[in-house]
C-alpha cells in the first residue's frame, strides 16, 4: 500500500488549480462575451442594421477562439476528479457526479449542437433560427457553469445528503436542497456575473483600441454602447452578489471568513478593513503579535456585513480554534472537541465494518449510532494540529481584497464611460479609452482572485468538514502527478500563446477585415 | 415496479450506449488520422479538415458525457479506473485537449505555431484517441490489476480506497495482446468509418474514388482485429459473479454464454455486425453506393453497446480486477445509490430531447454536400 505523503497532496492540488485556473482564463469571456454577441444580434434581427451583424459577426469570432480553448482545458478538469482525486470520486460521488452528468446531457450538447449553427449557418438557416441558436449557445455555456458551480457549492456546503456506512460513502437524500442551496444560487449568480463584467471590460477594452487608432469608430462607439451598460449592470448585480457571498462564508465558513479579513482574534462590532498590509512576523495564531502592519477599517462594517448585526461577534481564528463563543447552534467547539470526535466517527466506522463482518448486529447497531452522532466531524479526524485548520491567510486576505477593490473599480469605469459616452464626449477622451484598453486585464485578474478566495480560503477541506484533501487522494506517485503538472502546464501555456495571438490579430484585422 | 436492480441494469445500459455512439463518433478522429494521407492538395485538405470540423463537438461532448455519466451512476468506477490506470486516461485526455483548439486555431493568422502543427495534433488525436480507448475498453473484459478496500478510508495515513497492483498504472494494458486487438479494431473502424462519411458528406470526386481505394486497406485490418478480439473473449474465461454472495470467480464461456442466455443482446449483436460489414461492404461494391455511413454508424452503436450490456449483464463483473478478481466492480457493487439513480433516470429521460434537436440541426445545415467552394465561401471556415 502506497503511504500517503504531503508532496503527492501539494502536487494533485497544483495540478487541479493550474488546471482551473486555466480554464478560468476562457470561461468568464465566453459567458460574458456570449451575451453581447447575442445582444448585438438580436439587435441586428430587429433593425436589420448590417452594422449590427459585422459587430456581432467580429466578437463571435473572437469567441470561437477563446470557446475551444475553454473546452480543451475543461475536460482535464472533469476527470481530474477522477485521475487525481479518487478517493474524493467514491465518497461523494453519488452526490457530486450528478451535476457532472446533468452538465453534458443539458448543457454541453446544447452548446455543441448550436455553437456548430451559430458559426456556420448564416446562409444555411433563417434569421430567427440563427438568433436563435446564437442564444441557446450562450444559454449552453451558462447552464454548464451552473451545474459545476452547484457541483462546487455543495463542496463548501454539503447539504441534502447522509453516510451510508455499509457502502462507506455519502449518499443523496435530497436533489432539490443541493440544487437551490443558497450557496449554490448565489455562487451561480456570482460566478456568471463576474463572467459578464469581463465581458463588458473586454469589448470596451477592445473598442476603446480602434478609438486610439482612430478606426472603425462607429463600430466601436455601438459596441461601446452595449458593453458599458451590460458591464455596469452586471458590476452591480456582482457587488450584490458578493455581499451574499461573504454572507453565505460567514454561516457555513467561519474560518475562510476569518482568513479574507486577517482576523485572528474575535470581537463584536468588527470593522471590515478597506486597506491592509498583514505583518509577517506573525508566525501562529496564538503568538499574541499583531497581524497588520498597517490598515484602514470601516468600524462595524464586517459583523454587519457577516450577521446582518453592526454588533454581532464575528469570530477570529483563534476563537475558532479554542471554540466556546457563542453561535446560533450554541456554544461553538473547539479544535481539540472536533477533532477527537472526528476521530471517534472513523473509529466508529472501522468498528462497524469489523462488527458487521463477524455478523455481531448489537454491536454494529451501536457503533453506526456512535458514528452518526460524530459524523458531522468526521474529517477532522484526520487532522493532527490546530495549525492544518487554518487556510494560507495572505493569499486569502489580499486576494478578497483586491478582489473587492477591482469591482469597485469597474463600477466606477463603467458608469465614467457611460457618462462620456452620453455626452459625445467619449470619443475624444483618449485617456479614457486608453484606460479602458488597459483594464481588460484586470477583468481577468479579479476573477482568479475570486477563486482563490474560494478555494484557498476553504483549506484543509476538499468537503467541508467531512473530508479533508489528504483523505481525497488518489493512490499514484507524486512523480507521476509532476509529470502531468508540467505537461499540462507546458500544453496550456503554448495553447494560450497561440490564443492571445490569434486575438490580437483578429482584433488588428478589425470587423471589415472579416 | 422500478427496483434498484433496475434501474442499476438501465444505467448500465445508458453507459452501453453512450460508449456506442462515442464509438460511431469517432469517425471524426479516424478522419484526423487520414489527414495527410488521404489528401494530396491543400484545398483537399482543408475540405476533409472543414467537414470533420462541422462534426467533432459531438465525439467529444460525448466523450465528456460519457464520463459525466459514468461518475454519477457507477463511481466506483470513476474512482478506481481513472485513478488506478492514471496513465492511459491521462494519455487520452491530452490528445483530446489537442483536438479541441487545431480545428478552431488552424487556419487563424497568429495561431504562432502554423497549420501543419495542429493538423498534426489532429493526427496525434486520430491514432491515438482511437487505439487508447479501444484498449481501455478492452480491461472490461481481460481485467485490471487493482485492489479495492472501502476498510482503508479508516487508516489515518493511507486512507485510499482503490489501490493500483504495479506502478504502470495501466500502461501494462498496452502488453496484453487481446487489448491490442480491440485498440486497432477500433482505430480501423473509425478510419473505415470516416471514409464513409466522406463518401457520403463530399462532393469531390477524386477524394471519393480515393476513400472507397483505401477503404480495403482499412477495412479488412477492421475485420480481423476485431475478429480476434470477439472470438478470443467469447470463447475465454470471464468474470462472473454469485448474484446471492456477491463472489467474483472465473467462468469458461462466460460472455459466450451471456449471448446465449440474453438472445435480444445475441440478435442486436448480429445486426450490428451485418450493418457494419453491409455498409462497408456495399460501398466497396458499388461506386454508386453513397449510404454505407448510417448502416456501419447505426450498426457500430448496436455491436458496442451489445459487447459492454455482456460485460455487465446477468452476474458479470464490468470491470474485473485481475489478480485480486473478489474486488472486481459489477453494476452493483460499483453503482450510486437508489436515490441518485432514480433522480438521473429522470434527467436521462431528457437524452430523446437531445437526440431530436441534434438530428434536427444536423439536417439543418447538411442540405447538400460539401465541395472546396463551400468552405472557400463560408466565413468561419477552418
Amino acid at each position: 500500500m502506497e503511504i500517503l505523503n504531503a508532496s503527492l497532496v501539494d502536487w494533485s492540488r497544483a495540478q487541479f488549480a493550474m488546471t482551473a485556473m486555466y480554464h478560468w482564463l476562457f470561461v468568464p469571456l465566453t459567458l460574458g462575451l456570449g451575451v453581447i454577441m447575442s445582444v448585438m444580434e438580436s439587435l441586428y434581427v430587429k433593425t436589420g442594421n448590417e452594422e449590427w451583424k459585422k459587430a456581432t459577426q467580429f466578437w463571435m469570432t473572437l469567441f470561437g477562439v477563446n470557446f475551444a480553448i475553454g473546452v480543451a482545458t475543461g475536460i482535464i478538469l472533469e476527470f481530474e476528479f477522477g485521475t487525481n482525486w479518487s478517493n474524493y470520486s467514491w465518497f461523494v460521488g453519488d452526490i457530486f457526479g450528478a451535476p457532472l452528468a446533468i452538465e453534458g446531457i443539458m448543457a454541453f450538447f446544447m452548446e455543441a449542437t448550436f455553437i456548430s449553427i451559430m458559426f456556420f449557418g448564416w446562409n444555411k438557416v433563417s434569421k430567427k433560427f440563427h438568433l436563435a441558436s446564437t442564444w441557446l449557445t450562450v444559454t449552453g455555456a451558462t447552464l454548464s457553469a451552473l451545474w459545476i458551480l452547484v457541483a462546487n457549492a455543495w463542496m463548501q456546503y454539503p447539504v441534502g445528503m447522509h453516510f451510508n456506512p455499509e457502502t462507506v460513502r455519502n449518499e443523496m437524500t435530497d436533489f432539490w436542497s443541493i440544487l437551490l442551496s443558497p450557496v449554490a444560487i448565489n455562487k451561480f449568480f456570482h460566478t456568471v456575473l463576474s463572467g459578464w463584467v469581463l465581458g463588458g471590460l473586454f469589448v470596451v477594452g477592445v473598442s476603446s483600441w480602434y478609438l486610439i487608432k482612430k478606426r472603425q469608430i462607429d463600430f466601436a462607439l455601438k459596441s461601446i454602447l452595449v458593453g458599458s451598460i451590460f458591464g455596469l449592470v452586471s458590476a452591480l448585480l456582482l457587488a450584490f452578489t458578493g455581499d451574499g457571498s461573504a454572507y453565505n462564508v460567514s454561516q457555513r465558513q467561519p474560518m475562510k471568513l476569518a482568513a479574507m479579513e486577517g482576523l485572528y482574534e474575535g470581537k463584536s462590532g468588527a470593522g471590515l478593513i478597506a486597506i491592509g498590509v498583514l505583518n509577517s512576523e506573525k508566525k501562529s495564531y496564538n503568538d499574541a503579535v499583531n497581524p497588520y502592519l498597517f490598515k484602514i477599517e470601516v468600524p462595524k462594517l464586517l459583523s454587519l456585513l457577516a450577521y446582518r448585526d453592526a454588533d454581532a461577534f464575528v469570530p477570529g481564528v483563534k476563537d475558532i480554534i479554542d471554540g466556546g463563543y457563542q453561535t446560533k447552534d450554541g456554544l461553538a467547539l473547539s479544535f481539540a472537541e472536533k477533532q477527537a470526535s472526528g476521530k471517534v466517527a472513523i473509529q466508529s466506522l472501522a468498528n462497524y465494518q469489523k462488527a458487521v463482518s463477524v455478523k455481531d448486529t448489537a454491536e454494529a447497531t451501536l457503533q453506526k449510532a456512535q458514528l452518526e452522532k460524530n459524523f458531522k466531524h468526521f474529517g477532522y479526524g484526520y487532522l493532527d494540529k490546530p495549525e492544518q485548520l487554518i487556510p494560507n491567510v495572505p493569499t486569502v486576505f489580499y486576494s478578497f481584497h483586491l478582489m473587492v477593490i477591482l469591482g469597485m473599480y469597474f463600477i466606477a469605469l463603467f458608469a465614467l464611460v457611460i457618462y462620456y459616452n452620453y455626452n459625445k464626449k467619449f470619443e475624444n477622451a483618449g485617456w479614457l479609452q486608453w484606460i479602458c484598453l488597459l483594464s481588460i486585464p484586470l477583468g481577468y485578474v479579479a476573477g482568479e482572485l475570486g477563486w482563490a478566495v474560494a478555494e484557498v480560503g476553504r483549506q484543509p477541506w476538499a468537503i467541508q468538514d467531512i473530508l479533508p484533501v489528504q483523505a481525497a487522494i488518489s493512490g499514484i506517485s507524486s512523480q507521476s502527478v509532476q509529470i502531468t503538472f508540467f505537461l499540462f502546464l507546458v500544453l496550456f501555456t503554448a495553447l494560450l500563446f497561440a490564443e492571445v495571438g490569434i486575438m490580437l490579430k483578429q482584433i488588428k484585422k478589425g470587423p471589415e477585415g472579416h | 415496479m422500478i427496483t434498484y436492480s433496475f434501474l442499476q441494469h438501465y444505467w448500465w445500459f445508458i453507459i452501453s450506449l453512450l460508449a456506442g455512439i462515442l464509438a460511431f463518433l469517432l469517425f471524426v478522429q479516424g478522419g484526423q488520422s487520414m489527414l495527410f494521407s488521404l489528401s494530396k492538395t491543400e484545398d483537399e485538405r482543408r475540405l476533409l479538415v472543414n467537414v470533420l470540423g462541422r462534426k467533432w463537438e459531438f465525439t467529444f461532448t460525448t466523450l465528456v458525457t460519457f464520463g459525466g455519466a459514468f461518475f454519477a451512476s457507477f463511481p466506483l468506477f470513476y474512482s478506481t479506473s481513472f485513478g488506478g490506470a492514471y496513465w492511459v486516461w491521462m494519455a487520452i485526455l491530452f490528445c483530446f485537449t489537442l483536438q479541441a483548439v487545431s480545428y478552431e486555431f488552424q487556419s487563424k493568422p497568429g495561431n504562432v505555431f502554423g497549420a501543419r502543427t495542429y493538423r498534426t495534433f489532429l493526427f496525434v488525436n486520430g491514432l491515438l484517441g482511437t487505439f487508447l480507448i479501444g484498449v481501455a475498453i478492452a480491461t472490461f473484459f481481460t481485467g485490471s490489476d487493482f485492489s479495492v478496500n472501502k476498510g482503508n478510508i479508516t487508516s489515518q495515513f493511507a486512507p485510499v480506497i482503490s489501490q493500483w497492483g504495479n506502478p504502470w498504472h495501466g500502461l501494462e494494458a498496452l502488453l496484453n495482446l487481446r487489448n491490442l486487438s480491440l485498440g486497432l479494431a477500433v482505430f480501423f473502424l473509425a478510419r473505415s468509418q470516416a471514409l464513409l462519411f466522406f463518401i457520403n458528406r463530399l462532393s469531390n470526386e477524386v477524394l471519393e474514388k480515393r476513400s472507397r481505394k483505401v477503404l480495403w486497406i482499412n477495412a479488412i485490418p477492421f475485420v480481423v482485429f476485431f475478429l480476434i478480439f470477439v472470438i478470443w473473449t467469447l470463447f475465454s474465461e470471464g468474470f462472473a459473479v454469485d448474484p446471492t454472495t456477491g463472489i467474483v470467480s472465473l467462468e469458461k464461456y462466460k460472455y459466450f454464454t451471456n449471448l446465449m442466455e440474453m438472445p435480444v443482446i445475441l440478435g442486436f449483436f448480429l445486426l450490428g455486425v451485418v450493418g457494419v460489414l453491409y455498409g462497408i461492404g456495399r460501398s466497396l461494391l458499388s461506386g454508386k453506393f453513397k449510404s454505407g455511413i448510417w448502416y456501419s454508424g447505426v450498426g457500430t452503436i448496436v455491436t458496442v453497446c451489445s459487447l459492454l450490456l455482456i460485460s455487465g449483464y446477468n452476474n458479470t463483473a464490468f470491470y474485473p480486477a485481475f489478480p485480486n478478481i473478489q474486488s472486481s466492480l459489477t453494476i452493483f457493487n460499483a453503482s450510486s445509490s437508489e436515490f441518485t439513480l432514480n433522480a438521473m433516470s429522470i434527467v436521462s429521460l431528457f437524452i430523446p430531447v437531445v437526440l431530436i434537436y441534434i438530428f434536427y440541426a444536423w439536417r439543418a445545415m447538411e442540405k447538400k454536400r460539401t465541395d472546396i467552394d463551400d468552405v472557400n465561401n463560408d466565413s468561419h471556415a477552418y
